[in-house]
């Protein structure tokens, strides 16, 4: 069953009759990344405003895979049951060589976590449930369609950018502008802004087919199918039988001719069999691995694809733009606020830089592992992949991707070195790790519902109060029951474990879910200064 | 770890933690530029000093002998 778009109606803003004509925050693109930012700034009381030239959610599945990590962050925005929902879970992934399977892996994760570890659910599903979600706060979102940004100007308090609408142009400033318009964001182009960084010149072919059939949710791999001489091919199930098959194409492929129904048909008779199926979409792609230098300029913010793209095997990045939405969005909203120095923006560029850095050069290798280059690089390849079908150690070299992880911020300017009394656990810099929990009402739920949106001084034992404007959570150890909202019973032992939880051990956890800090019976004075450290406001 | 019937024996169990990765993609990179004569000799030094490093001439010879084994047997499977 394919997907219907509904179309957006254009609707009349009031700056083309002279009305509100400010906004704290302009969205630039009304992608998953533009659409969380404006419901993540919401949740902090912080009014946004979206301007996306379109007038529907995404043609084509696109970002397809969505990581553990994505979906917690989703989950703090209140859509992540309704996409575990609707999505194809999956944990087993297919590595086959020629005609042989010479490897496979289990993503399972260790019980007791809410979220497995990816789902599949086509970007257009994702898009739509954010703006389902947008629309539940009128007051503070403007998701305005068929509104194309042509012009901006960066103040040193601002920036006012120009729209053009079906009924005409009209101006806006804002303190803010996010640019969250992908790959040829317009926002880069009219700052002139050009990625750095590594092209290949293999191309792949990507389709979206209806299909019925019994494939499992698994992800299937291929280097050098038989079907596809000499090239590489990955299958994924997304829900509503539609089946994502990409094709790499050599560099001598022709784009134009290879998209030709006629062309592709043949390719996918090959893999799917005798079955009837019918084409959806189909898009040709370059393989990227490049950022801009800094993704802050001025009081222009640039986030997702606008600020660094990534070849797609490792799905590094939908979830990438997601984590730096999470990233970015508390630290908008308390500058917007007043609660922070402006300075703590630029903690956005220094994490994030670090989080692409680690997808580019993760990506790049598992695109130079698909397409070796020199003599060398193809009988390293030839070799780790027959020896993968019988020495393990070859298997961990195979590369076809190294699916998205989210990246340490430890050892960056807001997180405070480790207490080196603490042993085991969670350094500062980590995401937080989810576990089960009980709640006061008996009520089993899961730690990471009670992290993020506000700093947390999470603790255990006895006798550490938090700061002011701090939530305390106190863990209880496993038959302890829980009495009022600041308290959570540890209901298999699993906070303790996975923290490393001694008595008198804290975790100052950011409004992001990642530990800024953490120490064993400290002082009021030592979580202040990691607060203000945590916060931007001990920044030079 | 598996991957390992005998205890003295190689060891083919995957051992390079989170750094298999870093490896491979230095390996590429040394070859890189180099005529075909010149990353056999690199191939050679590499194999060479890691044999000394390793120190066990056992656990060397049998990563020779398997090592050619894999190569002899595939011999007809390629082009």
């Amino acid at each position: 069953m394919r997907y219907r778009h509904q179309r957006f109606a254009f609707v009349r803003p009031p700056e083309l009759d002279g009305g509100r004509a400010h906004v704290p925050v302009l969205i630039v693109g009304a992608g998953p990344v533009g659409l969380a930012l404006a419901i993540d700034l919401a949740l902090n009381g912080v009014r946004s405003i979206i301007v996306d030239d379109g007038d529907t959610v995404s043609v084509g599945s696109r970002a397809i895979c969505w990581s553990k990590r994505t979906l917690e962050v989703f989950d703090r925005l209140g859509v992540a049951d309704r996409m575990v929902a609707k999505g194809v879970t999956w944990k087993v992934g297919r590595l086959f060589h020629r005609t042989r399977e010479v490897y496979n892996f289990d993503l399972l994760p260790e019980p007791g976590h809410k979220h497995p570890a990816f789902i599949n659910l086509q970007q257009y599903y994702v898009e739509e449930y954010l703006i389902d979600r947008v629309r539940a706060f009128p007051d503070l979102i403007d998701l305005r369609f068929k509104s194309r940004l042509v012009a901006l100007q960066n103040h040193e308090n601002g920036v006012t950018a120009t729209i053009e609408t079906p009924e005409g142009r009209y101006s806006i400033s804002s303190d803010w502008l996010v640019a969250c318009d992908g790959v040829r964001s317009t926002v880069r182009g009219l700052l002139g802004l050009d990625f750095v960084g590594q092209t290949f010149e293999e191309r792949f072919l990507i389709t979206d087919i209806e299909m019925k059939a019994e494939f499992p949710p698994e992800r299937w791999f291929w280097f050098e199918p038989p079907f596809h001489d000499g090239q590489s091919a990955l299958l994924h199930k997304q829900p509503d039988d539609i089946y994502r098959i990409d094709l790499q194409l050599g560099p001598d492929a022709d784009p134009d001719i290879e998209r030709r129904p006629e062309n592709v048909k043949p390719r996918i008779e090959a893999i799917v069999g005798a079955r009837p199926f019918e084409i959806d979409w189909i898009s040709v792609y370059t393989f990227q691995c490049r950022r801009l230098e800094r993704f802050l300029h001025g009081r222009v913010v640039f986030a997702g694809d606008s600020a660094h793209i990534v070849s797609p095997f490792g799905a590094r990045g939908g979830n990438g733009g997601i984590q730096d939405i999470d990233n970015l969005a508390w630290k908008l909203a308390v500058i917007v606020k007043g609660d922070a120095p402006e300075r703590l923006i630029a903690t956005y560029d220094e994490e994030r830089i670090r989080g692409a850095d680690e997808n580019i050069l993760n990506s790049a290798r598992s695109t130079s592992f698909m397409t070796p280059k020199s003599d060398a690089e193809r009988i390293f390849r030839e070799e780790v992949l027959a020896m993968a079908a019988t020495e393990p150690f070859a298997r961990r070299l195979v590369n076809s991707g190294r699916l998205s992880e989210p990246c340490s911020l430890s050892g960056l300017s807001l997180q405070s070195a480790d207490d080196a009394a603490c042993i085991g656990g969670l350094p500062p810099g980590s995401p937080c790790v989810d576990a089960p929990v009980r709640t006061p009402s008996g009520e089993s739920r899961w730690l990471l519902d009670h992290l993020g949106g506000r700093f947390v001084l999470m603790t255990f034992g006895d006798g550490t109060s938090a700061p002011s404007g701090v939530r305390r959570l106190r863990v209880l150890p496993a038959g302890t029951a829980a009495r009022n909202a600041n308290e959570i019973e540890d209901s298999e032992g699993l906070v303790a474990r996975r923290y490393g939880a001694d008595a008198g051990m804290a975790y100052l956890i950011r409004p992001d879910q990642h530990i800024a800090a953490r120490f064993l019976n400290p002082a009021a004075s030592a979580i202040a200064a990691a607060l203000d450290r945590a916060s931007g406001k001990a920044m030079s | 770890m598996k991957g390992d019937d005998k205890p003295t024996g190689l060891d083919t169990a995957f051992r390079l933690g989170t750094r298999g990765d870093d490896v491979y993609a230095a390996l590429i990179e040394a070859h890189r530029g180099l005529s075909h004569d010149e990353s056999n000799r690199l191939n050679a030094r590499l194999v060479l000093m890691l044999a000394n490093h390793i120190g066990d001439a056992s656990i060397v010879l049998e990563a020779i002998a398997r090592a050619r084994e894999g190569v002899t047997q595939t011999r007809s499977d390629k082009p």
